[in-house]
């Protein structure tokens, strides 16, 4: 730990469309907390310059790729660093158009916060609805709805309250974070986003920027249940230190909850016990560990461990099967059919997979539920059911977003085709050998 | 500890080595890459972390131009040395005579020529995969990439068909003959970099530091005097005191005046810049995709 106060990383995603003012609020942030340096302004002005008949596009500032220039349109997540004195942000910028939802699942799925967009003049559209069940399904904790141009609509507050009104009428219908924010800003002229404005006597809360420097994000990861997928088994080969050989270590990220040294752990599939005799780093050996870590964990015994397997606390045990039922994304041009073959990537383990059945579709504009549909085309979402060729060890995507999804990996061309975010166990696991704790 | 949480570093940290150890996990034949640059120390501080007490399980692979800053290859070899690593080193003159970099007439750089020579080095060596220090706050088609970006069979970059990446699942598999380019780095900024080089108290090569160097006025930049950038008879030579941002070949990598000796002059030097760590790149300003068409090619 550095001596001096720690700062934080919060990382969030921002859905709208160019339309909802999304590039300016973000050229905002840069711009206001001192990100944007000379150089990017002037290429910013360069490019304004030949295609933009002199005005400067923001947008251009996120829009990295040549095509997405060319066709003045996001296609894919860009990935924006700024930082405050209080907090670093990592910023998932995500487009908002409709053929695009794989990429907005993949900036939100690590985001402590998802930023929505809604044009004050617009109100809520299909895309707002869109983007809130995404943010739903992907189990983000906090929730920011910016109701943006409230300077094009004269900071009416009764048309603040009409958007707000209109999101928490369908909020109940989605399984959306317990944090949910409203706040009135006009991305162009900053107030409400870094400045407070006086034109909106009537919002008592905090402006985006200072809410995101101060939302309470420590409780974002599961510290209840021990989980450590094991990545890498560390055994020297030639230790030069002689008391290194005997040394095999079970490197990993805690994916879940705290390990003492002295723990009493379980290695499943297996069912196997021991205890943690040492929590090994490179910097010296620690009394505990938690997520997300990287450490290397030393058991009492020698068990077999490899890679795939969890280590996993004696409290609070996760769910062990072969038929597992999860709601998915689908991010392939090639739709999903029940029966088709993947490999499926959980935790640190891959195994072949099957899918039984598609047990259902989600409207992502109306949230209705579509009933065993034949297929799931290119963003979809669909609830399906899984056959593996291995037991997973897995945890309810609600319970903690590491153990609780996966992705479908088509075989041969291993296009990423799927996101999976798993239902809770029916039951926790029942080791076989119970009387083998030392 | 009673706070169960991890500051910004902690957390760039944990991610750059879950991403190395899945690179050892799931490839048969990873290479780093290590220039002796500010970004690829840490990267070899984070396989350290990753892998240890083991040795590091693979090895390092740098690309040399030939117009590298004497200093970089010097303190290469000697950190490489330190870790017990292997070194690989593969010069763009070899791949030249050998036929397999074919310069323009006139082409003084090396940078185009770099690629021929690692897609060679790969091949070579079969690698599947190579783990490399870019960062996406250095660049905007960075910014686009993925920590596990896919290469096909010539070793290009598909932006716009790139692999979606979600929550710490790396979709890591790859036909044989594909390979992969790993960033570990990607989230890190500039400020990071320095801020874990002064927590880790990592050495890098002295001319991050302040130093005299006798240099030239050329398209808005200080270009250092070298045998292979001599001045032109109209150039007026100045001895200045300035150090590197970013270290390319020699013959492109804009001096920065300042007066930063230490780690935390340069911290406060980045805290309070103006322009980006690239804006001293020659090589990136020719055009706005000018990266982006590199790494269609095969660029790091």
């Amino acid at each position: 730990m550095s001596a001096t106060h720690p700062v934080e990383l919060l990382r969030f995603n921002t859905c709208g469309s160019v339309d909802d003012g999304k590039s300016t609020l973000i050229g905002r942030l840069l711009y206001d907390t001192k990100s944007l340096m000379e150089d990017q302004i002037e290429a910013l002005e360069r490019s304004a310059d030949i295609t933009g008949g002199g005005q400067i596009n923001l947008a251009n500032l996120t829009d990295g790729l040549r095509a997405e220039r060319e066709q003045g349109i996001t296609i894919d997540v860009a990935y924006r660093y700024f930082a405050t004195p209080r907090r670093k942000f990592i910023v998932a910028d995500t487009p908002g158009h409709i053929q695009y939802t794989r990429n907005m699942v993949t900036g939100a799925s690590t985001a402590n916060l998802s930023v929505i967009l809604v044009d004050a003049r617009n109100g809520v559209i299909e895309q707002t609805r869109r983007h809130t069940c995404i943010a739903a399904l992907l189990g983000i904790p906090h929730l920011v709805v910016a109701v943006n141009k409230m300077d094009l609509v004269g900071w009416s507050e009764e048309r603040f309250l009409e958007i707000r009104d209109a999101i928490e009428g369908f909020l109940p219908k989605l399984d959306v974070a317990k944090d949910v924010k409203f706040v009135p800003i006009s991305a162009l002229t900053g107030e409400n986003v870094v400045t407070p404005s006086d034109k909106t006597p009537w919002y008592q809360g905090p402006g985006l920027l200072s809410h995101l420097e101060t939302v309470h994000i420590a409780s974002d990861w599961n510290l209840t249940a021990f989980r450590m997928p094991v990545q890498w088994v560390n055994r020297p080969n030639n230790p030069t230190d002689h008391s290194l050989h005997d040394f095999r270590g079970l490197s990993g990220q805690v994916a879940g909850g705290i390990v003492k040294r002295g723990d009493k752990v379980m290695i499943l599939p297996s069912g196997l016990k021991s205890t943690v005799q040492s929590i090994w780093t490179l910097d010296g050996e620690l009394d505990e560990a938690f997520a997300p870590q990287s450490v290397t964990l030393c058991l009492a015994d020698n068990v077999d461990v490899s890679r795939g397997d969890m280590i996993v606390g004696l409290e609070n045990l996760p769910g062990m099967s072969t038929d597992l039922r999860a709601r998915v994304c689908w991010m392939h041009q090639r739709a999903l059919t029940k029966g088709g073959k993947y490999f499926l990537k959980h935790g640190t383990q891959t195994v072949q997979a099957m899918v039984t059945s598609i047990e259902g579709r989600i409207d992502i504009r109306t949230f209705e539920h579509e009933p065993a549909p034949a297929q799931l085309a290119m963003n979809d979402i669909g609830e399906i059911r899984v056959r593996t060729a291995k037991p997973i060890v897995f945890d309810g995507y609600g319970f903690n977003r590491l153990t609780g999804s996966f992705i479908l990996i088509e075989q041969g061309t291993n296009h990423t085709v799927a996101a999976g975010m798993l239902f809770p166990p029916t039951e926790a696991v029942k080791p076989e050998y119970d009387d083998f704790a030392i | 500890m009673t706070s169960y949480h991890l500051d910004h570093l902690q957390y760039l940290e944990t991610e750059a080595i879950h991403v190395m150890r899945e690179v050892a996990a799931e490839f048969e034949r990873p290479a780093l890459l290590f220039s002796g640059g500010k970004d690829s120390i840490c990267l070899l501080r984070l396989a350290e972390k990753a892998f240890r007490p083991s040795d590091i399980p693979m090895p390092f692979l740098n690309v040399d131009t030939g117009h590298h800053f004497p200093e970089l290859n010097t303190f290469r070899d000697k950190r490489a040395a330190e870790l017990g690593g292997k070194l690989i080193i593969r010069k763009v003159e070899d791949a030249i005579a050998a036929g397999i970099a074919h310069p323009s007439p006139g082409e003084i750089s090396r940078n185009r020529l770099q690629i021929p020579t690692l897609l060679a080095a790969l091949e070579e060596f079969r690698f599947d995969c190579a783990i490399g220090g870019a960062r996406r706050d250095e660049e905007k088609a960075r910014a686009k990439e993925r920590f596990f970006s896919f290469r096909d069979a010539f070793g290009q970059w598909d932006p716009k068909n790139q692999r979606p990446e979600i929550w710490n699942l790396y979709n890591a598999r790859v036909n044989p003959g594909e390979n992969m380019r790993v960033f570990p780095l990607s989230n890190w900024t500039e400020m990071d970099v320095w801020e874990y080089i002064k927590r880790e108290q990592l050495e890098v090569p002295t001319i991050y530091f302040s130093h005299q160097r006798q240099a030239v006025r050329r398209g808005g930049q200080w270009l250092p005097v070298s045998d292979i950038l001599p001045p032109t008879p109209k150039e007026e030579v100045r001895e200045l005191t300035v150090r590197v941002r970013t270290i390319g070949d020699i013959i492109s990598t804009g001096l920065v005046e300042s007066p930063a000796t230490t780690v935390d002059d340069i911290i406060a030097e980045i805290a309070a810049a103006r322009v980006t760590e690239r804006g001293s790149r020659a090589d990136d300003k020719a055009s706005e995709a000018a990266m982006e068409d590199r790494k269609k090619q095969g660029y790091f």
